[in-house]
């Protein structure tokens, strides 16, 4: 699917043994062990990146462009990966979706951070970033994709920060060449706020075929449209929205208008969506019982935060990862009891369950076996 | 150093019956008291926890680096073998890694004393260790039945390791005449023993524990211990081509020194004289503030130098690791005063003293425990009787 996947090795077999080799002169330990000691960004097996330039477009986002190790498999427009950095001594990872073309010559990865007032990841390396930084990375992961073909139509929404998987897909499209009505429909508040201003304007000067829209809802004049999404909108930038694909990335609030829009007009199944802000919603109706950690024979009240959350406040460190429900990291078995999922608002009563620990909340008294 | 060892050996192997810290009228400690110990204990716990940080992350990747070095340049100097000082040098360097690894890193790290830190490399469910025991097996053996069962006899199989007599409540038969055997051979082949340890041998030929039980355990060891075997005594030796069996004999010598050593410190841990053992009727169904009570009066320190600390894994302060198992060792040192202070305040023994006196009197109980109780003299009353709930609500 991408192009930066390395040809197989023709000589691959020896090098294999060679690495085996050392391996086993290592054994117990892997030999990325010993080789972080000396320079983390040479690895046998791990995946790290460096990060190796830094832009700051608007106040309050940050450009990294970062260099992955041999390892790197690529990306599909849409996808994120984790990114992990030590923050007092503790390894912290959240997803990004990388804004580059899937395409990108250089094999690197460009993401776009926006600072939030509690994100404490996103404080973190708005700064601390520096030239040389060296995060851990995982592969790319995601089903919010480009379909094969690609859409005889396409309209990109995005809000906010959501510019980047969005912006993502249009850099990759257009380095397809491709040919078709195009909308990049982005919300922010002022156009002080928008991260890839610059680029857009530019996208929009040498392609015929792509329609770049800023919508602003905290300012009156300038730009292309005025307040939050809704048909009119719609109307004059993608009069041809039926007959689109359309990929959408923001805020709640857009993601809720949008959906809801979608949905009254029989168009669900065309819409493809990637939520990457994090549920807070507590289920303030059901703040009961006690929450037992069986694993670690450890209980709590039921305070209405995620069973993570609160499974870090009891003292435990859980394996995370985007602790908004998309990575799987901290996946656990719930042994008894009803859980909600305040991604989708289902409960689960099922024992022996696999439960995603970030966007479940305790219904009564449960029990994890972490 | 030899001559130092065999000047104080005589004086500490022979009085047996050091029992400073036992005085005569044992101290009796109220279902309150225990509780009120408890609180300031879990109150010391989360001080503790609070300040974990960059410093443990900085303290754990030296000790790693420094780990490292030493094992490298141990293997480095196998190579010389026709320069002796460097050689026996390299032994001893590569001895000296391999406690490391085993004690303050493997240990500590498998016990989750670094899991806070979401390093995947440093996470107890997935940290392996240079020696041939799994760690998955280990972690069941000791973090499971001998941290949460410590000193209960008949249920921590920590107490003679299913074949030694270190307590006069086990009973004796004739087998035990050969103790201070068993125990030699045991500090030689130490990682053999921690290996097969969790295979519950006595057990197996009491008919407790069936083939299906014990076949995946074999099978996990047989991987993990072929893995080590292969490193230290085929690929590492074969790689210094004409010295292959100068290298085959310094590895070994060095697993022999982590045998030695870890052996020592390990047994210094709950065997010197002073330390309580508990039965599984008084045990059942304790709080919490009853455990701490138990995990203090079941361990013992050693006192020695900071380095001395480091290389004993921080095992030194067993009262304290058996505290809190999953803090950072490192930091028991700190937490050390705090906990001392609390045994004086309570009037409870914190049984503590050199590392000769420590492991001279384990050796003694080695020696006195393979005869039966009828030569030796029954055993030493309890130094602290815990009151618990059962008799206090009555």
């Amino acid at each position: 699917m991408t192009l930066q996947e390395r040809p197989s090795r023709t000589s691959g077999s020896r090098k294999f043994s060679l690495l085996s080799l050392f391996e086993a002169m290592a054994t117990p330990h892997a030999l990325d062990r010993y080789l972080e000691l000396v320079d983390p960004m040479t690895t046998v097996r791990d995946l790290r990146g460096e990060v190796t330039e830094i832009h700051r477009s608007t106040e309050d986002s940050l450009t990294l462009v970062i260099r992955p190790t041999r390892q790197w498999k690529g990306f599909d427009a849409g996808q994120f990966v984790q990114i992990g950095v030590v923050i007092d001594g503790v390894r912290h990872t959240r997803c990004y979706s990388p804004a580059c073309s899937q395409y990108r010559r250089d094999g690197r990865i460009e993401l776009t951070i926006k600072a939030h007032p509690e994100g404490l990841v996103s404080r973190y390396l708005h700064k601390n970033a520096h030239i040389g930084l060296v995060v851990s990375l995982s592969q790319a992961d995601g089903t919010f994709r480009l379909p094969t073909p690609r859409p005889a139509k396409t309209l990109l929404i995005s809000g906010g920060s959501g510019i980047t998987p969005v912006l993502s897909m249009l850099r990759s499209l257009l380095d397809e060449g491709y040919g078709s009505d195009l909308t990049f429909l982005h919300y922010a508040f002022t156009e002080n706020d928008v991260a890839y201003k610059k680029d857009l304007e530019k996208i929009a000067a040498e392609h015929e075929n792509v329609n770049i829209v800023f919508a602003y809802t905290e300012q009156k004049t300038g730009g292309d449209l005025h307040g939050f999404f809704g048909r009119e909108h719609l109307d004059a930038v993608a009069p041809w929205f039926a007959d689109a694909d359309t990929f959408l990335c923001g805020p709640p609030g857009l993601m809720k208008g949008v959906t809801s829009f979608f949905e009254d007009a029989g168009l669900s199944e065309r819409l493809h969506l990637e939520e990457f802000t994090p549920s807070f919603a507590t289920v303030s109706d059901d703040v009961t019982g006690t929450t037992t950690f069986s694993g670690s024979d450890v209980s709590s009240e039921n305070d209405g935060e995620t069973l993570l959350e609160q499974a870090e406040a009891a003292g435990l460190s859980p394996a995370n990862g985007c602790r908004m429900g998309i990575c799987f990291t901290c996946t656990s078995v719930k042994k008894s009891g009803c859980t909600k999922n305040i991604k989708t608002g289902e409960t689960d009563t099922e024992s022996d369950k696999k439960i995603q620990l970030c966007v479940s909340v305790a219904v009564g008294d449960v029990d994890i076996d972490i | 150093m030899l001559g130092t060892i065999l000047s104080i050996l005589p004086t500490t192997v022979l009085p047996f019956r050091r029992n400073e810290s036992v005085p005569d009228q044992p101290t009796v400690l109220t279902f309150e008291q225990v509780e009120e110990l408890g609180r300031e204990l879990d109150d010391l716990r989360a001080r503790t926890v609070a300040k974990l940080g960059d410093e443990d992350r900085e303290y754990i990747y030296k000790i790693i680096k420094a780990q490292r070095g030493l094992e490298i340049t141990g293997r480095a100097l196998m190579y010389l073998p026709f320069l002796p000082p460097a050689w026996l040098a390299g032994v001893g360097a590569l001895g000296v890694a391999k406690i490391l690894d085993n004690m303050e890193i493997g240990h500590n790290v498998m016990h989750g004393q670094y899991d806070w830190m979401r390093e995947p490399g440093l996470n107890s469910q997935v940290f392996e260790w240079d020696t041939v025991c799994p760690a998955e097996q280990w972690k069941h053996s000791h973090n499971y039945m001998h941290h949460t069962f410590t000193n209960i006899v008949g249920m921590d199989r920590d107490i003679g390791y299913g074949i030694l007599r270190m307590d006069q409540d086990q009973k004796w038969n004739p087998y035990y005449l050969g103790n201070p055997v068993y125990a030699f051979l045991l500090m030689t082949f130490f990682e053999w023993g921690v290996m097969l340890h969790d295979l519950e041998t006595e057990n197996i030929v009491a008919g407790k524990r069936k083939w299906h039980d014990v076949k995946p355990l074999l099978q996990g060891m047989w991987r993990k211990a072929g893995k080590q075997a292969l490193k230290d005594y085929v690929i590492l030796p074969a790689l210094t081509g004409p010295f292959f069996v100068s290298t085959v004999v310094g590895n070994v010598a060095a697993n022999l020194i982590r045998n030695v050593w870890s052996y020592s410190i390990i047994f210094c841990g709950h065997f010197p004289t002073g330390v309580q053992t508990f039965s599984q009727e008084e045990t059942a169904e304790e709080t919490r503030g009853e455990w701490y009570v138990r995990q203090m009066l079941g361990s013992a320190n050693i006192e020695g130098s900071p380095l001395f600390h480091i290389m004993s894994g921080n095992l030194s302060h067993q009262i304290e690791h058996h505290l809190f198992p999953d803090l950072p060792a490192h930091r028991y040192p700190q937490i050390a005063p705090e906990v001392k202070a609390l045994c004086e305040k309570y009037d409870l023994p914190y049984n503590t003293g050199g590392f000769f006196h420590q492991i001279g009197t384990v050796w003694g109980k080695i020696f006195k425990l393979a005869l039966p109780n009828s030569l030796t003299g029954s055993a030493a009353p309890a130094g602290v009787i815990v009151e618990r709930k059962k008799t206090s609500a009555a």
